[in-house]
């Protein structure tokens, strides 16, 4: 087991299954001769040829489009988003053709592709370049979606989106693309649906994905010396969620606490919270609280910024409050 | 409102650059020609049944027909083969029964049946047969141009030496999926035909109120692109142009925009009073009806008699009626068909 970079980890999962599959090709904005804006398909050019690493214009409705098309024919599209808050530029086609054409054509057709790309603020970059989609990807019926806050589920999330035969969206984030941490050797999956214990403890269960992961990790280690043992879940999926492993933890320590970059409204914890007290009621001690994103566009300034995404002093406040 | 030009069977009317002479597109078998006959006046049959189940509430929701317009897809079908994939909007019928679709499961799908031909769950504007390479049926406005652009990438990236033609109508022209897949297609040099099913009005309103220019086979301009204007009430014409763009595609990997200049008959959907153009202009159009026009040539022709192509006529009647019993007899489908084909 080796430790490398995020990034990395999302290259040589292209990588990989590029050279198992020939119907797998890559498609965006800067992803062949510029090796990509955040540098995860670095080579891939050199080693595919431009008849499978594609730079695209900047015309997200068009490549995102040409794909779901290549798909429809049979054809394992990846479609990289320099951001997904430019996914949007791309809504109809996402939300109206990769995830309803199934459906539509009464399971005719199968749309087996991979939306990947950054998100999420932090960055100063502002409010258009900041969000964080995944609550709402995750509404329509007929696209997965699932957001890897380490090396080893960039790797192995991404290898099984591209396997998979839906049209999966795999939503990364900016500030994890230089993290290191451990992957597997070999050729490692992450089954997609399947949530993950970072960390077990009896007082309060605290639900989590993606970049939050680390920022609710730092925040038990405060939590410890208080004597505050949290269990902490990276749901990894979101769509779909991993209801058991999340009932069978709260459960067990009776509170949670759910951290993500979502908005509040209809985001990720308002989603999770709603099913957990209708499964969970008669073991809450108190009520669910959520930490998220707050009620505004991303400000500019980090003075501004550092309040809008769920921070350690947010997470060990919400957390005292719930077991007090 | 400004009078509508009527064909003159001139066929190819315009081009942005000169058109490649690739000479006459093969002759079609006697066969061969009366199948598409029978295929157009199917589909000219099959609406006429629709209107009157649409009239008496058997059809829920949008239905949009393609009295009028029959040339249009069986003309250009005729020039490629069912190997090669199309793709169109909402108005699909003629798309649907030409590349392969029973009248049955048709008429079914109309009715939201089970027996429908996607199993009621998509209805009127989502026909689909990929067995025989129709991949729909879209209802978004130029969604699915960008999908013609892809299918057409596939077949090259596969090497497979085929052409897309991906169906519109001239509402479409001014959608940016339809801008953004012009410039890719050009850009990448894939075989996609972007067919303008011109029929003159966006919904209710008028070509000259819609688009900046009116002749829009000009968009291709701005891609450096082939752009063909071209009259479509005669299948043989639509066919020989249609066959010159695909040949120039297979050949040379190269799209281009066909606009071929039709007419409806009937409104944009079934709600459509039509205030917007007067009956004239539509008796005026009906005068030059692309059914009787091949029709009239097969006739002319002398390869079949006028009592067989009654008796072919007559038989399609039959169909069409049994085909509608047959859907309305069938059964609406199960309340747990909901939840099923949202993943593979």
């Amino acid at each position: 087991m080796a430790k490398i970079a995020y990034r990395d980890a999302v290259r040589d999962a292209m990588s990989e299954e590029m050279a198992r599959d020939s119907r797998v090709f890559l498609i965006g904005e800067e992803v062949a001769q510029y090796n990509g804006a955040y540098k995860c398909s670095k080579g891939l050019l050199d080693k595919f040829g431009p008849d499978r690493v594609i730079d695209s214009p900047i015309s997200e409705a068009g490549f995102s489009g040409l794909a779901i098309g290549a798909a429809m024919y049979g054809l394992r599209p990846i479609v990289e988003f320099m951001t997904f808050s430019f996914s949007f530029v791309a809504f109809d086609q996402i939300v109206n053709n990769a995830a309803q054409i199934r459906y539509m054509s009464g399971g005719q057709i199968k749309i087996p592709m991979v939306f990947r790309g950054n998100s999420g603020g932090g960055h100063q970059i502002g409010a258009t370049h900041s969000h964080a989609p995944e609550n709402i990807y995750a509404t329509f019926p007929g696209l997965k979606v699932v957001v890897p806050a380490f090396a080893a589920d960039a790797k192995g999330l991404l290898k099984s989106a591209i396997r998979d035969d839906n049209p999966i969206l795999v939503i990364e984030n900016e500030a994890l693309y230089g993290r290191e941490s451990e992957v597997p050797d070999g050729d490692y999956l992450t089954p997609i649906g399947k949530a993950n214990i970072l960390q077990e403890g009896t007082d309060v269960t605290i639900v989590t994905h993606g970049r939050s992961c680390w920022t609710v990790l730092e925040a038990a280690q405060e939590l410890h010396k208080m004597g505050i043992r949290a269990e902490i879940i990276d749901l990894r999926s979101i769509k779909p969620l991993d209801w058991p492993t999340v009932f069978a933890s709260v459960r067990k320590t009776h509170n949670l606490v759910c951290v993500d970059e979502t908005k509040p409204f209809c985001g990720v914890s308002a989603q999770v919270a709603a099913e957990v007290q209708r499964a969970c009621f008669d073991h809450l001690d108190a009520p669910i609280l959520r930490v998220t994103s707050v009620e505004a566009p991303m400000p500019f300034s980090s003075a501004l910024e550092d309040e809008c995404i769920p921070n350690v002093a947010r997470i060990i406040e919400a957390v005292k409050q719930v077991v007090s | 409102m400004t009078q509508k030009p009527l064909p003159t069977g001139a066929g190819v009317l315009a081009t942005t650059q000169p058109l490649p002479d690739y000479g006459k597109a093969p002759e079609l078998s006697r066969e061969d020609r009366l199948r598409w006959y029978r295929l157009m006046f199917l589909t000219r049959k099959f609406e006429e049944r629709s209107y009157q189940s649409y009239q008496t509430g058997l059809i829920g929701g949008f239905c949009h027909l393609y009295n009028g317009q029959e040339a249009v897809a069986a003309g250009t079908f005729a020039a490629i083969t069912d190997a090669d994939p199309v793709i169109t909007a909402y108005r699909d019928h003629a798309h649907g029964l030409m590349r392969g679709i029973r009248p049955g499961p048709a008429f079914a799908e109309l009715y939201g049946r089970a027996t429908g031909v996607v199993k009621g769950k998509g209805g009127s504007m989502h026909y689909f047969n990929v067995d025989k390479q129709m991949y729909g049926g879209h209802g978004i406005v130029g969604g699915q141009t960008a999908l013609g652009l892809g299918l057409a990438f596939a077949t090259k990236y596969l090497g497979e030496k085929k052409v897309c033609f991906c169906y519109m109508g001239d509402g479409a022209v001014n959608q940016g999926a339809f801008h953004e897949s012009l410039n890719l297609a050009q850009l990448m040099k894939i075989p996609v035909i972007y067919v303008i099913e011109n029929n003159m009005y966006s919904m209710g309103t008028a070509v000259e109120r819609h688009s900046a220019p009116v002749e829009l086979y000009k968009r291709a301009l701005g891609y450096d692109m082939m752009g063909v204007r071209a009259e479509a009430q005669d299948f043989d014409l639509v066919r020989q142009v249609s066959w010159t763009l695909a040949e120039r595609a297979r050949k040379e990997n190269m799209p281009a925009i066909l606009e071929l200049m039709t007419y409806r008959y009937r409104g944009h959907s079934m709600s459509d009073p039509q205030y917007y153009r007067s009956k004239d202009e539509v008796e005026e159009y009906r005068k030059h009806d692309p059914v009787e026009i091949l029709r009239g040539r097969i006739l002319s022709e002398g390869t079949v008699s006028e009592k067989d192509l009654d008796k072919l006529e007559d038989e399609v009647r039959k169909e069409v009626q049994e085909s509608h019993e047959w859907a309305l007899a069938s059964p609406y489908p199960a309340q747990s068909e909901i939840y099923t084909d949202i993943y593979a």
